[in-house]
């Protein structure tokens, strides 16, 4: 293996273990924000138990993204120089702003959040739990303009194949930014929402706290109500502005080798192995024209072949294939859960319905599945543009990297995190499983000022101790 | 020398320079006394002593580490090529560094929940994370005085260019200066044993770190680069004289107030840590001294490596308005945690 290939799979390793906790983080951040709200306004202190819990696995998550993300902010430089010597003057900027609107912000209040609270008044608090919450959705909007503008580049001067900003409204609000922003950040608060109903549906088997597991439970259906269907339209309209900019990405999500004759359509491939060399798909099963009206919302709709484009500049088919249809896959079964909640609820039997229970423990994980597959369908769809149309990946790579320097670097971050996240994982499953305790101190007024100052682990020894149900 | 610019186009990127400069300082400064904990760490007596290090700093290393985070973002905003050039060519002390910053991040919250084998290891990943990219940014400094191996404007050195005696003496140096931060910073915050050992670390340690102060300086006339022979030339030392002068005066101060007193007579808690940072700041200042006005020596300037304007003023706005707010809910951050952190801060 060449150093171009193995930047690409350290590239992808280091950016799939990250992306998976300010996913997590920015769903939970707002979820803290309103436990926090609901807790000032009615003083039941069964909310602030739920802050408290739900703020450890906070913790945990939140270091595990922070020095992930450092690994990140050097990526470009170490294995990608080409890439930052001539996107760095567009990318940089937006990367810079990230760091002073967002990741300053978060770390400098979060502090306060996870062990201030008996130092400061409760609406001070509040307002500490808020600010780490806009930072994480404030950080999305950077990174998000960041990538969006390398899949749609627009308002640069190139010259002498360097990139330089011409207009940055036009840079920052490139024509797939908002789709993408809205994709994800539902796809966040969506997943955080099914690890918080899938631990309330534990919990309920389990027996462990019914009522705040019920509390948590019901509060998990209603978002997912609303968001999983948002997020369904909202995928749509992703995929149509993606087939307006990106065809040749959408091809390959579908496997769509060939155009057929005017006016068939395009079929939906439901099964098929794409075979990238002879440019055809084994074992395929399609329905004719489902492709068009879901693609191009008509039955006679036409999208671009793979084979409209010379091989050279078609993605990898069959990694991007199969993502999309796991992702896919995960948002249907999510709505069918979400669906019979409804159904359950509304009959009075929620609680009782163990295979509405069952539903939700099963698809717990399931939005970091759906979440990764996405990355992986919009980021291998791509290829082989780093900057779509522009820049290719294979001339964005850093030039007498030896191959077995960035071997070696990839085995050093392979087992470190595995260490790492096999620790964190396994922190996080205990902290879980004992969940949260009832009649946890909430903030108090005055007690701040002279208290001497007590730092410690947000969550303690204590809290994960095995098997210590309540 | 580019002295005939006119406007934006040279005057930015001799700002951006002061922008990473500061961030580079602000994240030498503040994540140097967490790192310096963890390098104190050994020195702790039980598990107990490392809880109460670890815990001065449990709600202010995010923060912290973050200026380095600015420093990356920023040098890539800001100086693109120097960005793309620097991490490149110095693959190997990057990777170890940023390794080594993962264990000790993760350690905070990981070695109050495991125990026994688990909470030891912890203990000593946070410890080894930390001598670690302490030592891999020494090395990453001295790799860039001592000049980047450049054939045609590409790097030509390999995994290995940067090895050299220098890189790993500063490497060293850097180790033994964040360790005197860490004893200085549990001096301001500690009180009793830990208060008292620490006490005892600063004074070797600052002898320690001015005599690879000296070392290190003596070796920069000598060094390929020459970016230090300006403080050698004509009169040049004569005006440079102040830095190491003020550098002589701060490591006698520092001396007599790291003492634990006479007759009962307590010195000042907080002027060891005050010393140390400023002695920080002498070494940073007669670096960038020398160093000026180039940003990789002797093959980028600070003009060479910028982006245009459009792109360092772009964000030289938002810096205007975002940094003093930065700094000062980073303030507010160490006031609400402000004084003495006891000896049973505990966990839950």
């Amino acid at each position: 293996m060449d150093a171009l290939l193995l930047s690409r799979i350290q590239f992808g390793f280091v950016i799939s273990f990250h992306i998976l906790f300010p996913a997590f983080t920015i769903g939970l951040a707002s979820w803290l924000m309103f436990l926090e709200w609901r807790w000032l306004r009615t003083r039941d202190g069964v909310w602030w138990d739920l802050y408290k819990f739900w703020s450890k696995v906070f913790a945990i998550s939140f270091g595990m993204g922070v020095v992930s993300g450092i690994v990140m902010s050097f990526q470009f430089g170490t294995n990608w120089s080409v890439l930052s010597e001539r996107a760095g003057n567009v990318l940089g900027p937006l990367l810079s702003y990230e760091v002073l609107t967002a990741f300053f912000l978060e770390a400098g209040f979060l502090g306060v959040m996870l062990f201030g609270a008996q130092k400061v008044r409760p609406v001070v608090h509040l307002f500490c739990t808020c600010m780490v919450a806009l930072g994480t959705l404030i950080s999305t909007f950077w990174i998000i303009a960041a990538i969006s503008w390398m899949h749609t580049p627009q308002g640069h001067v190139l010259q002498g194949g360097v990139f330089s900003p011409g207009d940055w409204w036009a840079i920052i609000f490139n024509p797939s930014f908002p789709y993408r922003l809205a994709h994800m950040v539902l796809a966040a608060f969506i997943t955080t929402c099914f690890v918080i109903g899938g631990t309330a549906a534990w919990h309920l088997r389990g027996g462990v706290q019914r009522g705040m597991a019920l509390k948590m439970l019901k509060l998990s259906i209603a978002f997912g109500a609303i968001a999983v269907p948002a997020q369904v339209l909202m995928g749509d309209q992703h995929g149509l502005n993606t087939l307006e900019h990106q065809p040749i990405k959408v091809a390959a999500m579908e496997a769509h080798w060939h155009a057929g004759p005017p006016g068939a359509g395009v079929p939906l491939v439901l099964f098929a192995v794409p075979r990238q060399a002879e440019a055809r798909n084994d074992f395929e099963v399609a329905i004719p024209r489902l492709g068009s009206l879901i693609l191009t919302h008509s039955l006679d709709g036409e999208i671009l072949a793979l084979t409209s484009v010379a091989p050279a500049d078609r993605p990898p088919v069959l990694p991007v294939f199969v993502a999309f249809r796991v992702m896919v896959g995960i948002g249907m079964l999510m709505l069918l859960v979400v669906a019979a909640s409804c159904w359950a609820w509304w009959r009075g039997r929620l609680a009782q319905s163990a295979w509405v229970l069952r539903g939700w423990q099963l698809l717990s994980a399931a939005g970091f599945v759906a979440l990764l597959a996405g990355w992986w369908v919009t980021e291998m769809g791509r290829q082989p543009w780093v900057i779509y149309g522009l820049l290719r990946t294979a001339d964005a790579v850093s030039p007498n990297l030896q191959a077995s320097t960035v071997a070696a670097s990839l085995a050093g971050y392979a087992v470190v995190y595995a260490i790492i996240f096999g620790a964190g994982i396994w922190y996080l499953w205990r902290l879980l499983k004992k969940g949260p305790q009832a009649g946890e101190t909430p903030p108090s007024h005055g007690s701040g000022a002279k208290t001497p100052a007590r730092p410690m682990s947000a969550a303690g020894e204590a809290d994960i101790a095995e098997g210590a149900h309540p | 020398m580019l002295t005939t610019a006119d406007g934006a186009a040279f005057w930015l990127p001799v700002a951006w320079l002061g922008v990473i400069g500061f961030g580079v300082l602000m994240y030498v400064l503040l994540d140097g006394f967490v790192l310096g904990l963890g390098i104190l760490a050994p020195l702790s007596r039980d598990s107990g002593q490392l809880d109460h290090m670890m815990n001065t700093a449990a709600p202010i290393w995010d923060g912290n580490e973050t200026w380095l985070v600015l420093g990356g973002a920023g040098l890539m905003a800001a100086f693109p090529r120097a960005y793309a050039l620097v991490l490149s060519s110095l693959y190997l002390p990057v990777l170890a560094m940023l390794l080594g910053l993962i264990f000790r991040g993760v350690a905070f919250e990981f070695r109050f929940k495991g125990r026994g084998v688990a909470r030891r290891a912890w203990g000593a990943a946070f410890s080894l994370g930390s001598i670690v990219a302490a030592f891999s940014q020494g090395v990453i400094l001295a790799a860039l005085v001592q000049g980047l191996p450049m054939q045609g404007g590409q790097y030509s050195g390999g995994a290995w260019g940067w090895f050299s005696p220098f890189a790993v003496m500063t490497g060293v140096a850097l180790v033994g200066g964040y360790a005197l931060l860490g004893a200085g910073w549990l001096i301001l915050k500690t009180e009793g044993p830990l208060h008292e050992q620490a006490r005892g670390w600063a004074r070797p340690l600052m002898v320690a770190v001015l005599a690879f102060m000296g070392l290190v300086s003596a070796a920069l006339p000598y060094l390929d680069s020459r970016v230090m022979a300006r403080w050698f030339e004509g009169s040049n030392f004569l005006w440079l004289a102040p830095v190491p002068l003020l550098t002589l005066a701060v490591g006698w101060w520092l001396w007599r107030d790291a003492s634990l007193g006479k007759g009962g007579q307590r010195p000042h808690d907080a002027r060891p840590f005050l010393w140390t940072l400023a002695l920080f700041a002498l070494g940073f200042a007669g670096l960038l001294l020398g160093i000026w006005p180039y940003l990789v020596p002797p093959h980028l300037t600070v003009w060479g490596a910028a982006s245009p304007p459009e792109s360092q003023g772009f964000v030289m706005w938002g810096l205007v308005f975002l940094l003093p707010l930065i700094l000062g809910y980073t303030a507010w951050s160490y006031r609400v945690f402000r004084g003495k952190v006891t000896v049973d801060a505990g966990y839950h």
